[in-house]
């Protein structure tokens, strides 16, 4: 009987489980978590903070699932090593587990730069985990201005779910645009003069320097006061496991389609993970969920025995922010078709012949139909793009598609 | 298992399959009531040009994108039907993101609303089919790819 480690408890590591369980049904899989809980749906702390979420519905599965599953679930423990010779995996408290086949689902950490006088404030937080909007809840009331370091996903999510439930939130950033890793400067301002809309407050193009107390010293010179401090800066993957045991290791744990790092037994899917960026050729940490989700299933199909490769990932992105959505996709290489209107954009970059990423803000509709363009790489020369550009559409697919599409089962 | 198919010579491009999935799923007893005058929210959508007509809805894939991607856990695959938790849904539309087929569009209140080929609601069985004057759309056992 195989045995199976995963070590953390993510999306990765419940794709990871049921990739496992769709191949070998007796095996035993013991899952490692740090959080102190079963696997949650990690993108909804924010909407958990709004409101449009509880606690109760937070849960990636049912409550059944672990025995369900036949996994052994260890919570509140971490992975201090591998002995990748023994195969055994080394746990805080001194248990070692031996694995035939480990799977590294350890997600990624929140990066917090050495600010002078970091120490000195109070309620600081980062907002990785439920743990984290928790405590954050727990700090603030109506009257509490917020600062969040950082206008990318995390922290605008953040600013979202507490709008409304503080007097401010300000938000800073370095980059001198919101969203700078999905949006261009175009869409960014028009996602920006939304949020400003309903009441976020930017300080774009600068960055906290220096904390004293509740005040931040800016680059430009500003100062900032505030109550509740959350840092939104960035993210890294957590590679330590595998760096430490001389893994192949790059901003990610390098894997292969088949998720396999270099180490033998030994596979890494999710946020930790540099796996294949189908839109751009070469590798890339895609940290998204359906990623995590479809890396992690590869994963459990292929420590298992079967066989699953992986190779259409493509960072891809849908978030709303007060009722407006923005969606991303792929690259934006190539040639720009756009349409705008003052409360939408649409941008669509093709390349060699082919879809190779967009931008849709306030234009959702089907853009699913754009998504697998990319990443199926369809020739554009196979469908009828002038009325695909215009309008997100399978009647741009020649008939002979769409009966494949739509005439059988897929 | 069985699936909602439509046949695109067929098709009249009359919209009645997406009333009647609207009202299918109103949860009223009266069409009048349900639909008139109000924004209608079917989960099954007419696309085509003046040439070619065709109604779109779930194709409840075998291997579902939009269940190993939604963030919400909201949903779900239940002997064959993928369905979509009202409750769970945040609205983030990361599924619409991801289905190939457009087959997906958020509902009044910004969640999804999806075909589960009304097997639960009054109708107990596809409306789009039952109500379709041309027998354009159809609900039968097709060849798995599995």
């Amino acid at each position: 009987m195989s045995r199976y480690v995963i070590i953390g408890n993510g999306t990765a590591s419940v794709g990871a489980i049921e990739g496992i369980r769709s191949v070998d049904k007796t095996g035993s899989i013991t899952v490692i978590s740090e959080e102190d809980r079963p696997a949650y749906c990690r993108p909804l702390i924010s909407y958990y903070l709004e409101g449009k979420t509880k606690l109760e519905n937070i849960g990636m599965r049912g409550a059944d699932y672990y025995s369900d599953s036949a996994a052994e679930l260890l919570c509140g423990r971490k992975a201090v090593g591998i002995d990748a010779d023994r195969r055994t995996v080394a746990l805080d408290d001194g248990e070692v587990l031996p694995y035939d086949r480990l799977c590294v689902c350890t997600g990624s950490s929140p990066f917090v730069p050495p600010f002078e006088g970091l120490g000195t404030v109070e309620k600081q937080f980062t907002f990785m985990t439920l743990d984290s909007a928790l405590g954050i809840e727990k700090s603030i009331d109506a009257a509490s201005r917020v600062l969040i370091v950082g206008a990318g996903l995390i922290g605008l999510k953040c600013a979202e779910g507490l709008t409304g439930r503080v007097a401010s939130v300000t938000v800073c950033d370095l980059a001198d645009r919101v969203l700078s890793s999905i949006l261009d400067a175009d869409c960014a301002a028009l996602m920006q003069r939304h949020l400003e809309e309903h009441g976020m407050e930017f300080l774009l193009g600068d960055s906290a320097v220096r904390f004293d107390g509740n005040t931040a010293y800016m680059r430009s010179g500003r100062t900032v006061g505030f109550d509740v401090l959350i840092l939104a800066v960035g993210v890294r993957a957590n590679t330590s496991l595998i760096s430490g045991i001389g893994g192949e290791v790059n901003r990610g744990i390098v894997v292969d389609e088949r998720m396999a790092t270099s180490v033998d037994g030994i596979f890494a899917a999710g946020d930790c993970a540099e796996g294949f960026d189908a839109s751009s050729g070469g590798k890339r940490v895609l940290a998204i969920l359906p990623n995590a989700y479809m890396q992690g299933h590869a994963a459990g199909v292929n420590m298992a025995g079967g066989s699953e490769v992986f190779d259409k990932g493509i960072p891809m992105n849908s978030i709303g922010f007060f009722g407006l959505h923005a969606m991303s996709a792929g690259v934006y290489e190539g040639e720009m078709y756009e349409e705008r209107t003052d409360t939408s954009i649409k941008r669509l970059f093709t390349k060699d012949g082919l879809l190779k990423g967009f931008i849709l803000i306030g234009r959702s509709e089907r853009a699913g139909i754009y998504t697998s363009m990319i990443r199926e790489k369809i020739p554009l020369s196979s469908v009828d793009f002038e009325l695909l550009k215009r309008s997100a559409t399978t009647a741009a697919f020649p008939p002979e598609s769409r009966r494949k599409m739509f005439g059988g089962a897929v | 298992m069985k699936r909602v198919y439509v046949n695109e010579e067929w098709c009249l491009g009359c919209r009645l399959c997406e009333y009647n999935c609207a009202f299918a799923n109103s949860g009223l007893s009266d069409m009048v009531l349900a639909l008139k005058d109000k924004p209608v929210f079917p989960r099954i959508h007419v696309e085509g040009d003046e040439k070619i007509t065709y109604a779109v809805s779930c194709r409840h894939c075998e291997d579902p994108v939009c269940v190993k991607s939604c963030i919400a856990g909201a949903l779900s695959k239940e002997n064959g039907v993928i369905k979509a938790d009202p409750d769970r849904c945040v609205g983030c539309l990361t599924c619409v993101l991801v289905c190939p087929y457009g087959a997906l569009a958020p509902g009044e209140n910004g969640v999804m609303l999806k075909c589960e080929l009304c097997l639960e609601n009054s109708c107990g069985e596809p409306a789009c089919v039952k109500g379709c004057p041309n027998r354009a759309i159809v609900y039968e056992e097709r060849g798995e790819t599995a």
